[in-house]
């Protein structure tokens, strides 16, 4: 995308004040999420650290690191702002390497099964159709129950349930795209065929894709955060926002709220953030809206 | 006609088959669920009596050609936990799921077809606006997180209703027959139905919003029709087909979101059943939830394509529809 | 101008005066119609004949109320049988659209929902003005369908949309505006979307329903050759006014304005074969800034007669009968 067709985008993104103010919580959080060993009072996972005389602090008490715990403290003795920020530093990594680990593989499948067809593609979008009719929540069920728990386990499971949308959305916008004459005429030139796979069909599959990336990765971010709370995702040790929420979930109905409510927060803020994003792109990108 | 439903059956029949075999090898690879179910403390000839009885021995073909020919005559074995036949356990949870996902249904149509068509109706209005709004909150917001502030508002501040569990179960195992049976359902019911009400509204939304932009209705308009008349003529039939599709394929994965709140709300249906299952490596149980679940999609997709005839004269009933 | 209405016995079936629609567009407001009057008498069909975005189109929706939004009216009167029915109520405008005025557009295929039975959409029209019982409305659609000769009209109207040929979609429109016997039928291109033997077939039946039921008709088409054989009155559009009107056979012998002359002179049937059809110099209708008004003639951008003074309002020029232009070199006069 050339500057002229940035600048563009921009001023049509711009016109929803939602929008741009979603924009700039995703940027904050980003931030947060970052900078987090560097902005948060205490290291969660450092277990020596925590003191259990700490634990279920409500939110503004002074603990025994001397400090105040404006969110209150987990079960564990923990300051939930630190294990907030140190969560969303785990489930944005996670869910942003899924994502651009299933875009990539999503993307090669579904360009390669447009741009060869026959069996081959035939085959490729049938497995992935068969796949996109069973929800998400379900396979990566099955693959956590199958791999077992861990970081690289979830991500598989997540890469696993989420790749067949970008090879579905890829292989739609390519084939749409590979019946063009423009292509067509590409092709009856000296050039390889990757390289038209790669300088025509490729950048042509680009708008939609980012789109589902945008929002895939909110999904992966709630997946991961619904595998955790289940008990499915990550150990004990290192604890998402959806652990944290599991956690508090028991104390929650004596009254304890925050240690469930202050991460519930943060998960929903973030989740709702992209996808008002991804809502927008889907807009500034719409063919059919430019003019 | 005939043909299309023989073909679409064979469809079925191989996907089935393809699902199992998978099913079958991805649940049985998982760790090794005697070090669970036998006390390590066992004397070798009491694990490998274990081992004969569940029939781990065998090389795994075999296990497979055992578990199809017993599926098929409806034994998927007895649960490890359990002890008591895989298949009766599920279905003793089932009436609890279905009456669940059957009311989160019901919840999500009644209001999210008037809300979309509101929205589609007066896209402009402020109000469709803020229903739009509400509708991204309910399917990007995850199920558990909205499962909690539910019982947060309703059982913990306001204690109006119970925070979990189901009431007194009554005919057909269902629990809708008595006001306290309600008491226990509609938060769970409600939770469930928010993904499928924020998409709904999307969907009728968009559906009425072209119907109302199409020629037909102009015409309608010309022809003097009143208003809530070309709503009620035009759009709902027009959005009919796109609902009863998306929302019959929803159907399962409602069936499979019950997992989160079945959890959070300790429901006792299949969906409790199945997350206890994959937490005490009890394959027989993970197996037959899996195979009914696929078994479940399957029907639904054919439910469903055969209901594009009805609804849709233009859809003519061939093999690549 | 027409004669002021009140002067004859009967005020004419439909008749606008000064009508005035415009959208808001990026560069300011566009006035799609600026200012169109006209008036049909029973029976009579006037041809409503200009390019495509001449405002031909949205003159016959400004009639009964339906511009889109943010379309809107802005000025003029609509008057039927001398009652002025703009400004009325939403319900009482909704009373009068296909009860006593009815539209018939260019495209069955676009307006007749595909997802329909023909009975259930055009018994629909009938219970939206009367109260009767649905064996009553079917009875009726089958009636109307008979008089617009569709055989087998009972197993029509089980039919859907697309199980019918265009020309019967055409005439199941047509059927559906003459339900309750209206007034006056808009018609906007009608026949467009048919071949040409359907379209003789239409065109006559419509002359024939005109002269049987009093039914006054306003004919929006592009096609001169159309009209020139059924209308009865001319009305030519070009940029949202009227340029040209008057009796069809003086307006098609004789065209005045030079927007006409060259319509006139781009149907093929007054030529010698295999000359070459004139053609019309392209361009836009000159505009003020922010979509201001131009008070002169809006053809002088690509008229082969402009002079100057056609930046100036152009008079209107009379040559009997009834048959004006708006002009200020009208053809066969000295300039």
């Amino acid at each position: 995308m050339s500057g002229t067709a940035l600048a563009e985008g921009w001023r049509e993104y711009r016109r929803s004040p939602v929008a741009v103010a979603a924009l700039l919580v995703v940027l904050a959080i980003v931030a947060l999420a970052l900078l987090a060993p560097w902005i948060a009072p205490q290291d969660p996972y450092d277990q020596a650290g925590l003191d259990l005389f700490d634990a279920r602090l409500p939110p503004g008490e002074v603990g025994s690191g001397g400090y105040a715990h404006w969110l209150g403290t987990d079960n564990a003795g923990r300051d939930l702002f630190s294990a907030i920020l140190y969560g969303l530093r785990l489930s944005l990594t996670i869910s942003v390497s899924a994502g651009l680990v299933a875009l990539a593989l999503g993307t090669a499948i579904g360009l390669s099964a447009a741009y060869y067809g026959g069996w081959f593609g035939a085959l490729a979008m049938r497995v992935v159709d068969l796949q996109l009719s069973l929800p998400a929540i379900l396979l990566a069920l099955v693959l956590v129950a199958m791999l077992g728990q861990g970081v690289l386990q979830l991500m598989a499971a997540l890469v696993a349930a989420q790749y067949a949308y970008f090879a579905r959305t890829a292989y739609g916008a390519a084939s749409a795209e590979r019946r063009k004459d423009y292509i067509e005429a590409a092709l009856s030139t000296p050039l390889s065929g990757r390289r038209v796979l790669l300088r025509h069909l490729l950048p042509n599959t680009l708008p939609p894709l980012i789109v589902v990336v945008t929002v895939q990765i909110a999904t992966a971010i709630s997946l991961e955060a619904t595998l955790s709370f289940l008990g499915l995702g990550l150990p004990i040790t290192q604890p998402s926002l959806g652990l944290l929420i599991s956690n508090g979930f028991q104390f929650l109905l004596s009254g304890r709220y925050w240690i469930s409510v202050y991460p519930g927060i943060t998960l929903m803020v973030t989740v709702l953030a992209i996808n008002l994003v991804g809502d927008q792109l889907r807009q500034v990108l719409n063919p059919k809206r430019r003019r | 006609m005939l043909g299309f439903l023989l073909g679409r059956l064979a469809q079925a029949a191989l996907v089935m088959l393809v699902m199992s075999v998978l099913v079958f090898l991805g649940v049985y690879a998982i760790g090794n669920p005697i070090d669970v179910l036998i006390d390590p403390a066992a004397t070798p000839d009491m694990r490998a009596a274990l081992i004969r009885q569940y029939g781990l021995d065998l090389p795994l073909w075999r296990q497979y050609g055992h578990f199809i020919g017993n599926v098929l005559s409806g034994d998927f074995g007895n649960s490890f936990v359990f002890r008591i036949p895989v298949l009766s356990l599920i279905l003793s949870r089932l009436p609890a799921t279905l009456e669940l996902a059957v009311t989160a249904m019901l919840i999500a149509t009644l209001l999210g077809v008037p809300l979309g068509i509101w929205a589609g109706y007066r896209p402009e209005a402020r109000s469709s606006k803020v229903i739009m709004a509400g509708s991204v909150l309910g399917f990007s917001v995850p199920t558990f997180w909205v499962g909690l502030l539910l019982i947060l508002f309703f059982s913990v501040e306001f204690r109006l209703l119970p925070s979990g569990g189901r009431g007194p179960v009554g005919p057909l195992g269902l629990s809708i027959w008595s006001a306290q049976g309600w008491t226990y359902l509609i938060l769970p019911a409600l939770n469930l139905s928010l993904f499928k009400l924020g998409l709904l509204i999307r969907l009728v939304r968009a559906g009425t919003e072209e119907v109302m932009g199409s020629e037909h209705v102009r015409f309608a308009r010309a022809q003097g029709l009143p208003e809530w008349q070309v709503v009620g003529l035009h759009v709902l039939k027009n959005i009919g087909i796109p609902i009863v599709t998306v929302f019959g394929l929803e159907f399962g994965s409602t069936l499979a979101f019950a997992v989160v709140t079945e959890t959070v709300f300790n429901w006792p249906g299949m969906g409790k059943l199945i997350i206890e299952s994959i937490t005490a490596l009890d394959r027989p149980v993970m197996v037959a939830y899996l195979i009914l679940v696929v078994l479940l999609f399957v029907v639904i997709n054919l439910v469903v394509e055969l209901t594009y005839g009805f609804l849709d004269p233009r859809v003519r009933l061939k093999g690549g529809a | 101008m027409e004669p002021a209405p009140g002067t004859g016995a009967t005020p004419p079936a439909l008749e606008v005066r000064g009508l005035r629609t415009q959208f808001p567009g990026r560069a300011g407001v566009v006035r799609a119609v600026d200012g169109v009057s006209f008036s049909i008498r029973r029976g009579e069909i006037l041809g409503l004949v200009g390019e495509s975005g001449s405002g031909k189109s949205v003159t016959g929706f400004s009639i009964l109320g339906l511009v889109e939004p943010p379309g809107r009216i802005t000025a003029g009167q609509v008057l039927l049988e001398g009652r002025p029915i703009n400004g009325l109520s939403g319900s009482a405008l909704r009373r009068i659209r296909g009860a006593e005025v009815a539209m018939v557009f260019q495209d069955p295929l676009m307006t007749l929902n595909p997802v329909l039975r023909i009975g259930t959409q055009m018994a629909a029209a009938v219970r939206a003005h009367d109260r009767v019982s649905r064996a009553a409305a079917w009875a009726r659609a089958e009636e109307a369908l008979a008089v617009v000769g569709i055989p087998s009209p009972r197993a029509r109207l089980e039919s859907y949309p697309h199980q019918l040929s265009g020309g019967m979609r055409q005439r199941v429109a047509i059927a559906t505006a003459l339900l309750h016997r209206p007034k006056a039928i808009i018609a906007d291109e009608p026949t467009t979307a048919l071949d040409v033997s359907i379209q003789g077939q239409i065109l006559a039946e419509v002359r024939r329903l005109a002269d049987a039921t009093g039914t006054a008709f306003l004919w929006i088409t592009h096609d001169l050759a159309v009209v020139s054989s059924l209308a009865d009155a001319l009305c030519v559009m070009y940029a949202g006014r009227v340029v040209e009107r008057g009796p069809a056979s003086a307006v098609i012998a004789a065209p005045r304005h030079p927007y006409t002359v060259a319509l006139v002179g781009s149907v093929p049937s007054g030529h010698a074969p295999g000359a070459r059809l004139p053609q019309l110099a392209a361009g836009l209708p000159p505009q003020g800034p922010g979509g201001a008004a131009d008070a002169g003639c809006l053809f002088r951008t690509r008229c082969p007669r402009a002079t100057p003074v056609c930046a100036t309002p152009p008079p209107e020029a009379g040559f009997g009968a009834g048959h004006t232009a708006l002009c200020h070199h009208p053809a066969g006069t000295t300039a």
